[in-house]
């Protein structure tokens, strides 16, 4: 048992843990923050992908103990007053889901790409989401989705 | 998961004052939590040696790179330094996993983890690396010991790896497109007095193929070792290659290296 203190989209958070606690358990047991989810829970299907200190990490191979101190941005944090990010805004306007379980993870994985490319050619988006599993098969509209939340950023 | 106690050590010292018969080091955690995870790895103690600060970064000199034992693939794929260096290092970083992976997995995790078909091993091969440990160093032809097995003793903590500078090298690997680990790669480099050839995936362990290091240091030409045609014994069968797959995709991808040298 131990004390993880973290910043989860802006706000400050402080709670007992058992060791064990993974940071995809604290954040969707321990703080209700269930947009985060569980696919594969092995680490290959990127559904539970978040951001710790600006770098996208998958949550269900973290301990919550091992990013303690850190700053982590779920799906949740995305939006300012309700207005959705440009990221959610291109994945609803181009289709980028059908079932929707893998997108807060596709979204999550895709903001970081574009924070650290700005103008991602097609294979740059697809090696990117190599982390990322669809079972619907989306990808098509996932890579355009990137694409053009790519000119709105 | 079963239940453990996670400790934050300081610096190696701690770290190794730690370490029990029951306890395992815990840098990027992505071979460790999903091998907890899965029960095939239970212990009573992680020690978490990413805070140690002297164990992460990268320092080149005229002969060699030296990478911090907790330094990230993202960090060695995206260092200059490397790039200019040793390019096929970096490459090879790039290549491991997924983003999210290179995002936390680190070296000395890798290789003390010693995957029969991970990256990094047949890059301490082939640049004839040292691994620097809190006790001692040790050339990593010594340092593989076979599946999963490695010269470390318990409770002895990696704390980098210093690579030699090769004339010119490349790795190629043929990847498992699931999970991105090497079905075979192979990684050349030729260096002042010697050629290497190192192989992942292919066998249970990470190994320098003398028969084809020996022609290519005679004639240093992918056509000195085309058609090779290697023993396949003792390479791994599974459901993703056959061992005379395997066999000729090793020869495949030494000439790819050569040819990319």
């Amino acid at each position: 048992m131990g004390k993880i203190s973290l910043e989860v989209n802006g706000r400050k958070v402080e709670k007992e843990a058992p060791d064990n606690t993974l940071l995809s358990t604290f954040l969707r047991e321990h703080l209700q923050l269930t947009g985060t989810h569980i696919g594969c829970d092995t680490s290959q299907c990127g559904a539970c992908v978040v951001h710790v200190d600006g770098n996208s990490l998958k949550s269900c191979t973290a301990l919550a103990a091992d990013v303690n101190g850190s700053k982590v941005t779920t799906i949740e944090g995305l939006e300012t007053n309700g207005k959705m990010h440009p990221m959610q805004e291109a994945f609803k306007k181009l289709h980028g889901l059908q079932c929707g379980f893998c997108t807060p993870g596709m979204v999550m994985s895709a903001v970081d790409l574009l924070q650290k490319n700005k103008k991602p050619s097609d294979t740059e988006i697809r090696d990117w989401l190599e982390g990322n599993i669809c079972r619907c098969t989306g990808y098509q509209n996932i890579v355009a989705a990137v694409k053009e939340a790519a000119t709105k950023m | 998961m079963k239940d453990f106690n996670y400790h934050s050590a300081k610096d190696s010292k701690e770290a190794s004052k730690l370490a029990s018969s029951s306890s395992a080091f815990l840098a990027g955690g992505m071979t460790t939590i999903p091998s907890m995870k899965l029960g095939l790895a239970t212990y009573k103690d992680l020690i978490d040696i990413k805070n140690i600060k002297k164990l992460s970064g990268i320092k080149v000199s005229g002969k060699s790179v030296t990478i911090g034992a907790a330094t990230k693939h993202v960090e060695v794929a995206n260092s200059k330094d490397v790039k200019k260096a040793i390019p096929s290092l970096s490459s090879l970083a790039e290549g491991i996993g997924d983003p999210q992976v290179r995002n936390r997995g680190t070296i000395g995790g890798s290789i003390a983890n010693n995957d029969p078909s991970a990256d990094y091993p047949s890059a301490c091969i082939a640049l004839n690396a040292t691994i620097h440990t809190n006790e001692r160093k040790i050339e990593a032809s010594k340092f593989f010991k076979g599946m999963f097995e490695t010269a470390l003793k318990k409770g002895e903590l990696i704390e980098a790896v210093e690579f030699q500078i090769p004339e010119k090298s490349s790795y190629q690997k043929h990847p498992n497109p699931a999970s991105r680990y090497a079905v075979v790669g192979v990684y050349v480099a030729k260096h002042k007095s010697d050629v290497n050839v190192a192989v992942t995936g292919a066998k249970s362990c990470v190994y320098n193929d003398k028969e084809m290091a020996k022609a290519l240091s005679g004639n240093f030409s992918s056509s000195s070792i085309d058609g090779m045609d290697l023993d396949s014994s003792d390479m791994n069968s599974d459901i993703h290659a056959s061992a005379e797959y395997r066999a000729s995709l090793v020869v495949t991808q030494a000439k790819k290296a050569v040819d990319a040298c």
